[in-house]
């Protein structure tokens, strides 16, 4: 039963930990770029200030678009708390592999798109089209870099992914870090960063993820902006789980369960770091160079296969 | 260092080796270019040097110093200042798009690895498995060479074919050293003979030409070629 | 002979869809009657076709000796566990869209020539797959595709029904002589048109590889492979939507159903030989690829999901060849799970596919217009058909938890549970194909963003959608049987596996379930009271999938977190839309079909070869632009660069002997003379 507590403790932590980070990871870049910083609770207060807003509906918005937050903050939500982030064999982990991982964040997408075209406006069709068009191809690239592991862990489910890699002796195997490359490549794309999308943008010409959102007010926006906190959160969990796992704990007791909420922490302000030093340094690509950036990505992680078959099974 | 480690060391340096090719065959800006070319020579000298620690193989240190001063400094450098005055610094819309360009890549790849794999079981080098990416990065520079139409990427790319053998060489024959030497000789004296080509037709132009009619007329003949 | 349960309710079936055939046609004046009798019949149809599907896969099939047909070749009727499935597939598209049909059919004005062809063209899908000889096989094959030329054709009044119906007629024969060639082929060796016959025998690696090209190619023609497909996109949209349904629905998997007939039942998986496997693994890449990729530049609705048949049969194909590589590889239990997913796909598109056409049916019926730019805003004026429609542009898109999603999942446990097979090629081919089966995925996704989004949301572009009217209750019930069934495929997949498991078991000699059974380990999971709930194809270690719990989780989140948020009591504020303060907004300023796609034909130009036109009328200065006219023409590379080349050459062909035609009637005596001397010096 302990193990069902530390599940919802986990899930409950990814959903209230997301805006603290997201808000983390824009402090860091004002102090970056030498302005000063809203704070780090700053999400959370925006989110709560946004709950309390009334909301307003275009005239002839439809249902998709009055339910579409809820979609996508439960699918995104529900992936977030299939990610095992502290405890390495929680009940829910078994529910979806990496597989219906990233489905049920196409889900989230489909219905954010849309939404995106629901209400008639230039912009919602333009963020929407946009939007599934980069994901379309962000996808195969990510499922194939999540490949090189399933093979060689013969499984999809994460938790014996993070086992395999857990228990095998540590190798220097080239495959993993070409998949690595891939995956945090994709993981910018899909998380809607720099130098891909600009999540504070709202030029409107350059926007994507922001353009479908336009007409969106109140506890509507609130559970949007949240579900793509949670999204950049599970996609840098996901990182971690496959690529650096070690840390996480593998019994549920409290004390295992603490330290690896210090040592998943850590890996996290890390990774933010990084894409707080990658966000400052670099500009944002053209719109028609990303498909570029996402091939790369792509042939990367299928270099990454085909050495693994090279190199570490056909040896 | 173990066998077994000096095994992984070479099998990630082949990797990287690999990713470089591609990486050759991806960019469009002369710079990054030179730049990926210099980090291969880099790698290949480590390479060496690994191979030579891993065999024992004293002779092998020379030829990794001398990749590394001359593929790693030496020709990105030379090639660096010809790039300066020509002024191309931008690669003109390659013969193929990129996307296609890769799709064949990664064919080639595997051609290679389908080809190479039956000699690769028989070899029990530390290096066996660098065999194929070898292979591969040979068809990879001469793709490069194919796609690109300015001069310079041409000779960058027939330099990564020189390099790539000299990758196969390490790793096919554990760096025999009549080889290896054969082979960095071969490597100056292909150096020379382009630079000397190149320069010629630098003094060539500058004598008859203004310096706008010579980049123009540069770039037209290097269309031509 | 052995009767049985399933066997006999296939034989009612038939005899009533016969009945339907012959009573309905002679109905003509009363064409409520005739409508009635026709739906009525092929309802039941339906129904018994699904009650033969499931007892057969339940209890053992039976076979029966009609005496029809050749004297010496009476014809063998069967149900075996493949035929049981397709049975099903059959069953359960054609249930729905008899029901459909009631409605859909009800301004019809020329019925009757519907009223024979309909349960003809259904007669014929049944028979191709009871057939247990070559010959009737191939009689029922053909009565199949006359008849569905007789209902694309339905609308001759169009020049172009009528072209799409000679080219479609034209391929299908094609098709038929090739599957006649494997046959024959197959025949040579045996010496036996029985299938019984054919099982037992051996074959010569050579002739099986030879009537494996022969099928391949006649049953890739029908169930429309690239680059066999130059029919489908045209046939398709000119048919009305309920044949449409049925022709996109299930001829195309009986095609499917012919090929697996002939590779793994009449020559078995221990002929295939590895290039086999490959090749089908190819083409079904190519064709997923392909299909969503010329889906997407559509703006004719129906054509658009004609394209995506193409996609599917593709990703149906990619599971059937690693089914194939595997089986080759002698590796059976994956090889099961391969043909389980192709299966499972096989019915899943069945389900959505006809619920696509007959929504697109539906929005043709109120609108008038397949043009998805005349399009916009109908959820509010249909709001069943939109819901429903939405359903299926979820299912095909591969999302959960609907049943496009399950059969896609396991696909993908097949090509990465796959362990390294000989030669490089082949290894990196399995993962590449899951790469494109994710791509085809997303890219469908993307293509059904733009249907539901440019047809049911946003303004209406014209007059004739801002009037459309909702479908009535016959055809949303027609469309709402499917949709509950992607949903509960979806969310109950463990169910209905053990079903079809029972069909690689007779095929391989090997079933998924039963090789779990008696393996160690983890594997004991499945067995337990809980295995409804767990879709564990290998085992739960390596991959596991629980719909119902995600379903649940999402519906108990979701509902918790609306209840929290919703302010009780307070009606939604409704006011103009923001459009980011642009208060001009028209209805023309809306994305549309075309330009939802433009970046996609901008990435994959090279694959379009869009043809542009830009036009901008420009008063006095050239920054004065009135108005800008853009025209964008996408042809399908296939025809471009295959079809018409051969019908070139053809035509050569016939202008240089058309000479030899214009003799005096001495020639052509010679020319008898001339075929009699071949003759007799070939045969004697």
């Amino acid at each position: 039963m302990s193990s069902m507590f530390f599940q919802c403790l986990q899930a409950m932590l990814m959903l209230l930990m997301a805006p603290v980070l997201a808000g983390f990871l824009s402090t860091l870049k004002a102090r970056l770029q030498n302005r000063h910083g809203a704070g780090i609770l700053q999400p959370w207060r925006d989110i709560r200030k946004l709950f309390g807003k009334e909301v307003v509906l275009a005239e002839h918005a439809s249902w998709i678009f009055r339910f579409t937050p809820y979609i996508v903050f439960t699918a995104t939500a529900m992936a977030a708390s299939v990610v095992p982030a502290l405890l390495l064999d929680t009940p829910l982990s078994l529910t979806a592999d990496v597989i219906a991982l990233v489905a049920l964040l196409g889900l989230a997408r489909f219905f954010l798109a849309l939404a995106g075209m629901d209400i008639g406006t230039a912009f919602g069709g333009m963020g929407a089209s946009r939007e599934m068009t980069f994901a379309a191809l962000a996808e195969p690239a990510m499922l194939m870099s999540v490949f090189v592991l399933a093979i060689g862990a013969h499984s999809t489910n994460l938790t014996t992914m993070i086992s395999h890699t857990l228990t095998t002796p540590l190798l220097i195997q080239p495959s993993i870090a070409f998949a690595l490359v891939a995956m945090l490549m994709v993981a910018i794309a899909e998380a809607g960063r720099i130098p891909i999308d600009n999540p504070t943008t709202h030029l409107e010409l350059t926007m994507i993820h922001e353009a479908m959102l336009l007409e969106y007010s109140g506890r509507h926006l609130a559970l949007m902006e949240w579900a793509s906190m949670v999204k950049l959160l599970l996609f840098s969990t996901l990182i971690i789980d496959l690529f650096i796992p070690w840390g996480i704990s593998v019994e549920s007791s409290f004390i295992g369960v603490l330290l690896a909420f210090v040592i998943w922490l850590l890996k996290l302000i890390v990774l933010l770091v990084a894409l707080a030093v990658l966000e400052t340094s670099l500009a944002k690509l053209r719109l028609f160079e990303v498909p570029q950036y996402l091939g790369t990505a792509f042939v990367l992680a299928f270099l990454g296969l085909i050495l693994h078959y090279m190199l570490e099974v056909g040896a | 260092m173990s066998s077994m480690m000096a095994q992984q060391i070479i099998d990630g340096l082949a990797a990287l080796t690999l990713l470089i090719s591609f990486a050759l065959l991806a960019q469009h800006r002369m710079l990054s270019v030179l730049h990926w070319f210099a980090a291969q020579g880099l790698l290949l000298a480590i390479t060496a040097a690994v191979v030579a620690y891993s065999s024992g193989e004293h002779e092998l240190y020379i030829s990794a110093i001398m990749t590394l001063l001359l593929k790693g400094l030496l020709l990105p450098w030379m090639l660096w200042r010809v790039i300066r005055e020509l002024h191309v610094h931008r690669e003109v819309e390659p013969l193929l798009n990129s996307g296609v360009t890769m799709v064949i890549a990664v064919a080639v790849t595997l051609f290679s690895f389908h080809v190479i794999q039956p000699i690769q079981v028989t070899a029990d080098l530390v290096t066996h498995n660098s065999m194929a990416i070898a292979t591969a990065c040979v068809l990879l520079s001469m793709l490069m060479m194919i796609t690109r139409k300015k001069a310079i990427t041409q000779v960058i790319g027939f330099l990564a074919v020189e390099n790539s053998l000299f990758f196969a060489a390490i790793g096919a024959t554990n760096g025999m050293p009549l080889v290896v030497e054969i082979g960095i000789a071969f490597d100056v004296l292909i150096a020379a003979l382009i630079f000397g080509l190149f320069f010629f037709q630098i003094r060539d132009t500058f004598d008859s030409m203004e310096i706008d009619t010579m980049n123009a007329s540069l770039v037209h003949k290097d269309d031509d070629e | 002979m052995m009767q049985s349960l399933a066997l006999s309710v296939a034989l009612l079936a038939c005899g009533s869809v016969i009945m339907a055939a012959i009573v309905a046609p002679m109905l003509q004046h009363q064409q409520n009657i005739q409508r009635a009798l026709l739906c009525g019949l092929l309802g039941l149809t339906g129904l018994l076709a699904c009650a033969a599907g499931f007892s057969g896969l339940m209890n053992d099939g039976g076979n029966i000796i009609l005496p029809l047909g050749l004297p010496w070749l009476p014809m063998h009727l069967r149900v075996d566990m493949l035929g049981a499935f397709f049975l099903l597939v059959i069953g359960v598209l054609v249930f729905p869209v008899a029901i459909y049909s009631y409605g859909y059919l009800k301004h019809e004005q020329r019925l009757t020539p519907l009223a024979i062809f309909l349960p003809l063209f259904v007669l014929g899908m049944m028979g191709v797959v009871l057939a247990d000889d070559a010959f009737s096989f191939m009689i029922f094959w053909e009565l199949m595709s006359v008849s569905s030329y007789f209902l694309v054709t339905h609308e001759h009044q169009y020049i172009e029904n009528r072209k799409a119906g000679f080219i479609y007629l034209l391929m299908a024969h094609m098709a038929g002589l090739l599957i006649m060639g494997s046959f024959a082929t197959i025949y040579a060796s045996t010496g036996s048109f029985e299938f019984a016959a054919m099982r037992d025998a051996e074959i010569a690696p050579l002739w099986a590889s030879v009537a494996f090209l022969l099928a391949g190619f006649g049953f890739g023609t029908k169930a429309g492979v690239v680059p066999m497909h130059g029919w489908l996109p045209d046939a398709h949209p000119v048919a009305p939507s309920n044949v449409s349904a049925l022709m996109s629905g299930i001829m195309l998997k009986v095609a499917i159903f012919g090929f697996i007939r002939i590779t793994w039942d009449l020559m078995g998986s221990g002929d295939f030989q590895w290039w086999w496997g490959a090749l089908v693994l190819a083409a079904g890449s190519s064709s997923a690829i392909s299909g969503v990729l010329m889906a997407l530049q559509q703006h004719d609705l129906k054509r658009l999901l004609a394209y995506h048949s193409i996609e599917n049969i593709g990703i149906i194909l990619i599971a059937l060849g690693l089914a194939m590589l595997l089986a080759e590889a002698e590796y059976p239990t994956l090889a099961a799970l391969g043909l389980i997913a192709a299966l499972y796909h096989t019915i899943n598109h069945a389900l959505f596919k006809g619920l696509l056409f007959m929504g697109a049916g539906a929005v043709l019926h109120s609108t008038g217009s397949r043009n998805m730019e005349a399009m916009g805003g109908l959820i509010h004026r249909m709001p069943w058909t939109a819901a429903l429609f939405l359903v299926a542009c979820i299912s095909i898109s591969a999302l959960p938890p609907f049943n496009g999603f399950v059969s896609e999942w396991l696909i993908f446990q097949t090509a990465l549970m796959a362990p390294q097979l000989d030669g490089t090629l082949l290894t990196a081919m399995v993962p590449f194909s899951a790469a494109m089966l994710a791509l085809a995925g997303a890219l469908a996704a993307t293509c059904f963003v733009k249907v539901f989004g440019v047809v049911f949301l946003g303004h209406a572009r014209s007059a004739c959608a801002a009037e459309a009217k909702e479908v009535d209750v016959w055809m949303k019930l027609g469309m709402a049987i499917p949709a509950l069934c992607c949903l509960l495929l979806g969310v109950l997949p463990a169910l209905f596996i053990p079903l079809l498991d029972r069909v690689p078991y007779t095929l391989l000699g090997t079933s998924l379930l039963s090789t779990l059974a008696s393996g160690s380990g983890s594997a004991g999971q499945t067995s337990t009271a809980l295995s409804w709930l767990w879709l564990t194809p290998i085992g739960a270690a390596h991959a596991s999938y629980s719909a119902p719990i995600i379903l649940l989780g999402m519906l108990v989140l979701g509902g918790l977190v609306f209840w929290w948020l919703h302010p009780k009591g307070i009606v939604i504020r409704r006011s103009k839309m923001w459009s980011c303060g642009n208060p001009h907004t028209h209805a023309r300023m809306q994305y549309n079909a075309t330009s939802f796609s433009q970046p996609l034909r901008r990435i994959f130009w090279d694959v379009y070869q869009p043809e542009e036109h830009e036009h901008a009328e420009r008063r006095q200065h050239k920054l004065l632009t009135t108005r800008v006219r853009y025209v964008v023409h996408v042809s399908d590379m296939a025809v471009k660069h295959l079809y018409q080349p051969i019908g070139r050459f053809t035509l050569w062909i016939a202008k240089a002997l058309r000479h030899e035609h214009q003799r005096d009637i001495h020639a052509y005596l010679a020319y008898t003379f001339a075929t009699i001397l071949f003759l007799l010096a070939a045969f004697t």
